[in-house]
């Protein structure tokens, strides 16, 4: 698109990466979104994935690995007039930071976390990650993983999420759609992305997860939660992508008293006033 | 000056009846000060309070007890040895002692009269009010602020009852703080915090800094701010770091086992340059050591917590005036210098309650940058003769605001190569230098010529203050204390001055090893001499820190 208002800039990933799909499927959602890039703050941890916020034209914060959304959820609840969107690896969002992942879920702030889901710890150069498949071998691994899969799906929808999606980084225009709904959603919205790393992941490639993947097509009820834990659990011969449950519920700013009103923090001052009357109660 | 002590086991009601004699005390003009000793159980257990009171606010406890109001009888064998000779307790008539000094009440008969044995308390209390000859006229008023609208008559009456069943046994004494608040160290942090624009606080509950969360969640509503219990203390440093970028002025507060949590992200603070504002309410540690007790043993801690370099200021809170004014000046120059500012205080100050001026919110110092218009593109790491680069907030028009936790450029993107690393952490570290240009020198108390000079930090300032008040009395010799409130970068222009001509320097610390004195070693070669210091979770008062001097030969 000529009148693209997002820049993507060189990045440091290797040829081949997953992530370079996943960059432009973000940057086309976001142009097809009418966003302004000043309005947009992305937000990582630490990771090959958490690079992304560098490599797009907009705000950008880039903290400690494990605590991408923390920042990210603060961010918004002071200024709601942001899109905040997390790009963050596997490790980062459910292996260092996997406390905060569930607990923001349930305070539901209105960010996109998109995960790119590689099933290693590509930084540190191939360690299992949480979402590692059984028996896998690593360099620490060394006699393949022992540690069950983490399902972050089940896990998100199990813990409240209302929007909880699949993408592959191999579809990206289907995975740009999902990126769309799931920045559109109100409320925390999660879209785990199985992204293959060439480097360090001989296993899950883009022909394994090619074969795998499927659709999920119109017929699919994303509202029924039961139905969507079930389908959630499909992880194997045949992968379902697209969203697997959608259901909106108060995000954080509606059911709290002082946001819901549209109060914006940044910037803000404090009335003496009402510090002075609060002073005078303790008299 | 009058000393009483509160005593009884946990859910009896301590704490309703020092809170009502404080309440009444000031109504009477009386500057008052309470440190409130606590289990760290919520029933049973053994709980005092000692209240002070006097026609100045006293800023420190004392051992010598004018009177016990003992709600049990353990309470008595646990203290009387503290009581003077003319000293009273008042016990209700079913509670054995021998002691000579015992006036026992129907506290419990009257009380039960009234409609509940719980209104015992306010027995006592009006009977202690009457033995120091203070008149009870706000008694309603108090109850009415503190009780349900149901409990408030019978409290009443049980007040009067008490009063009148004494008579007046010590002279009156009070000055003129009716006006004042009364309210404990958190508090007055708190108040400093609001008066300073605080917008975000997020923390996760620790004694003894959990008040500070409780109190600003409690008035979040009137003053439109957020306040956010986080799923962990990890959470609540990055919130508040996010909040801060995002361009609302916020803090994190914790004890030292919280803190801990949090060392990582106050090095992101400094790295980013994110104004931070970090409370540390000490407790005796390691680890989760003596829960609601007091100590000054994270003070090495703060000033090196988080690996890699970076500046960052330390402060240690001394009163509760200090509190409300530190916290405002903590916010402000961690605006101005885009750097992580730690308040330390402990539970001595923060749990104790004290009477304390009300200050003028709107005469609150707010630091404001100038608005320096961008020249060729925002940077958010612009290199700048100061070294210090203009602020903006995501969502400016101005161009991309970002922060980086990499070494990064001045547009926040990650960099590897040498040059852009020495400049960046010149630029920071520059920052120190300016911040030593900002620094408060230590108080000193007592003698302006010290032959011995008393040396330490944060709220063992008020027995300090006593100690050095008691041995000038003596007039042996002249004796000084300096006690610091800013701690890092460490002051040291008057410590320099004061040691040169006193002939011994002793440090006194509610810890092991003599933090600060090590401290001052490092930084300025000067040794101290010998060392008070103690570490069982109970502050010194004025007067052991006299008893241990004259042991150790001063
Ligand atoms: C506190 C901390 N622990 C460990 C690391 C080292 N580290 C950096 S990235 C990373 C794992 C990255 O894996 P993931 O989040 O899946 O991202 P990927 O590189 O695979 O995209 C680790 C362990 C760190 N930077 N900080
Ligand atoms: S290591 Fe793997 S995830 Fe990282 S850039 Fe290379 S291919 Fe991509
Ligand atoms: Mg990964």
């Amino acid at each position: 698109m000529s009148d693209s208002r997002f820049e993507t800039f060189e990045t440091a990933w290797c040829p081949g990466c997953g992530n370079f799909n996943i960059l432009d499927s973000l940057k086309n959602a976001l142009d097809e979104l009418a966003l302004d890039p000043h309005d947009v703050l992305m937000v990582g941890g630490i990771g090959q994935a958490a690079k992304l916020p560098q490599y797009i034209s907009a705000n950008s914060f880039s903290g400690l690995h494990g605590r991408a959304v923390p920042p990210a959820a603060a961010a918004k609840i002071v200024n709601p007039a942001l899109t905040v969107i997390i790009n963050s690896g596997d490790g980062d969002s459910y292996g260092e930071g996997g406390n905060h992942f569930i607990h923001n879920i349930r305070r539901n702030v209105d960010i996109a976390h998109f995960i790119h889901d590689n099933q290693v710890y590509g930084l540190t150069k191939g360690q299992a990650s949480p979402t590692a498949d059984k028996g896998s071998v690593t360099p620490v691994q060394v006699e393949g993983s022992l540690n069950i899969p983490f399902n972050p799906v089940l896990m998100a929808i199990a813990a409240g999420a209302g929007f909880v999606a699949r993408g592959f980084s191999g579809r990206p225009e289907h995975l740009k759609e999902l990126m769309k709904q799931a920045i559109r959603f109100k409320g925390y919205a999660l879209v785990d992305i199985l992204q293959p790393c060439v480097s360090f992941n001989k296993v899950n490639t883009f022909a394994w997860y090619s074969q795998r993947v499927y659709e999920l097509d119109k017929e699919y009820d994303r509202g029924d939660r039961a139905a969507a834990m079930l389908k959630s659990m499909e992880f194997g011969d045949r992968i379902p992508i697209g969203v697997l449950y959608q259901e909106e519920q108060p995000t954080f700013h509606e059911q709290h008293e002082v946001l819901k009103n549209g109060q914006i923090l940044a910037g803000r001052k404090n009335d003496p006033e009402l510090v002075r009357e609060l002073m005078l109660e303790m008299v | 000056m009058y000393n009483l002590l509160v005593g009884g086991a946990a859910g009896q009601g301590v704490d309703t009846a020092v809170n009502t004699l404080e309440a009444l005390l000031k109504a009477a003009g009386c500057g008052v000060f309470t440190v409130r000793d606590l289990m760290s159980r919520i029933r049973g257990g053994h709980n005092f309070s000692l209240v002070r009171f006097g026609e100045e606010t006293p800023r420190s406890h004392s051992e010598r007890l004018d009177g016990i109001i003992a709600l049990n009888e353990e309470t008595i064998a646990l203290h009387r040895d503290k009581l003077k000779p003319e000293g009273f307790i008042l016990c209700d008539e079913s509670v054995k002692t021998d002691d000579s000094r015992a006036i026992p009440l129907k506290l419990q008969g009257i009380a039960k009269l009234l409609g509940s044995g719980r209104a015992a308390g306010s027995v006592a209390v009006g009977a202690a009010l009457r033995l120091f000859s203070t008149p009870i006229d706000g008694a309603r008023r108090v109850f009415e602020k503190s009780l349900k609208p149901g409990l408030v008559e019978m409290n009443v009456k049980a007040l009067e009852a008490g009063y009148r069943a004494v008579e007046p046994r010590f002279e009156r004494v009070g000055g003129s703080h009716a006006g004042e608040m009364i309210l404990t160290g958190n508090k007055a942090l708190a108040l400093g915090a609001l008066a300073a624009g605080l917008q975000f606080y997020a923390a996760y509950p620790m004694s003894p800094s959990t008040s500070i969360l409780e109190y600003l969640a409690s008035v979040s509503l009137k003053m439109g701010i957020a306040v956010e219990q986080a799923e962990d203390e990890i959470a609540a440093v990055n919130m508040a770091i996010g909040a801060s970028f995002t361009g609302a002025r916020a803090m994190t507060g914790t004890s030292g086992g919280g803190f801990s949590l949090k060392v990582e992200a106050l090095g992101l603070s400094g790295m980013a340059e994110v104004p931070l504002v970090l409370v540390d309410v000490q407790r005796p540690g390691p680890v989760t050591g003596l829960p609601t007790r007091t100590e000054q043993s994270d003070l090495k801690f703060m000033i090196s917590a988080s690996q890699g370099e970076f500046p960052r200021m330390v402060i240690a809170l001394r009163h509760h005036e200090d509190a409300y004014r530190q916290t405002i000046r903590a916010f402000n120059l961690a605006e101005k210098y885009q750097i992580p500012v730690i308040l330390l205080s402990d539970q001595y100050l923060a749990d104790g309650t004290a009477t304390m001026p009300v200050p003028d919110p709107a005469k609150a110092e707010i630091y404001a940058p100038e608005d320096v218009p961008a020249e060729g593109g925002y940077a958010r790491y612009r290199f700048t003769e100061s070294g210090i680069s203009p602020r903006k907030f995501p969502g400016t028009r101005d161009g991309f605001v970002s922060a980086d936790s990499d070494e990064h450029d001045e547009y926040g993107k990650i960099i590897e190569d040498s040059e852009t690393r020495i400049r960046m952490m010149n630029k920071r570290m520059g920052k120190l230098e300016l911040l030593k240009r900002e620094l408060e020198e230590p108080q000193l108390l007592g003698d302006e010529r010290p032959e011995v000079l008393l040396i330490g930090w944060g709220s063992l300032y008020g027995p300090l203050e006593e100690a050095v008040r008691l041995l000038n009395a003596e007039g042996k010799a002249r004796y000084g204390a300096l006690v610091f409130g800013d701690v890092w970068p460490l002051p040291d222009r008057l410590l320099r001055e004061k040691a040169a001509g006193a002939r011994a320097l002793i440090h006194v610390e509610q810890n092991y090893t003599g933090q600060l004195a090590q401290l001052i070693r490092e930084q300025t070669g000067i040794r101290t001499d010998a060392g008070i210091l103690k570490y069982d979770g109970r502050q010194l008062s004025g007067e052991e820190i006299v008893r241990r001097l004259r042991e150790e030969g001063y």
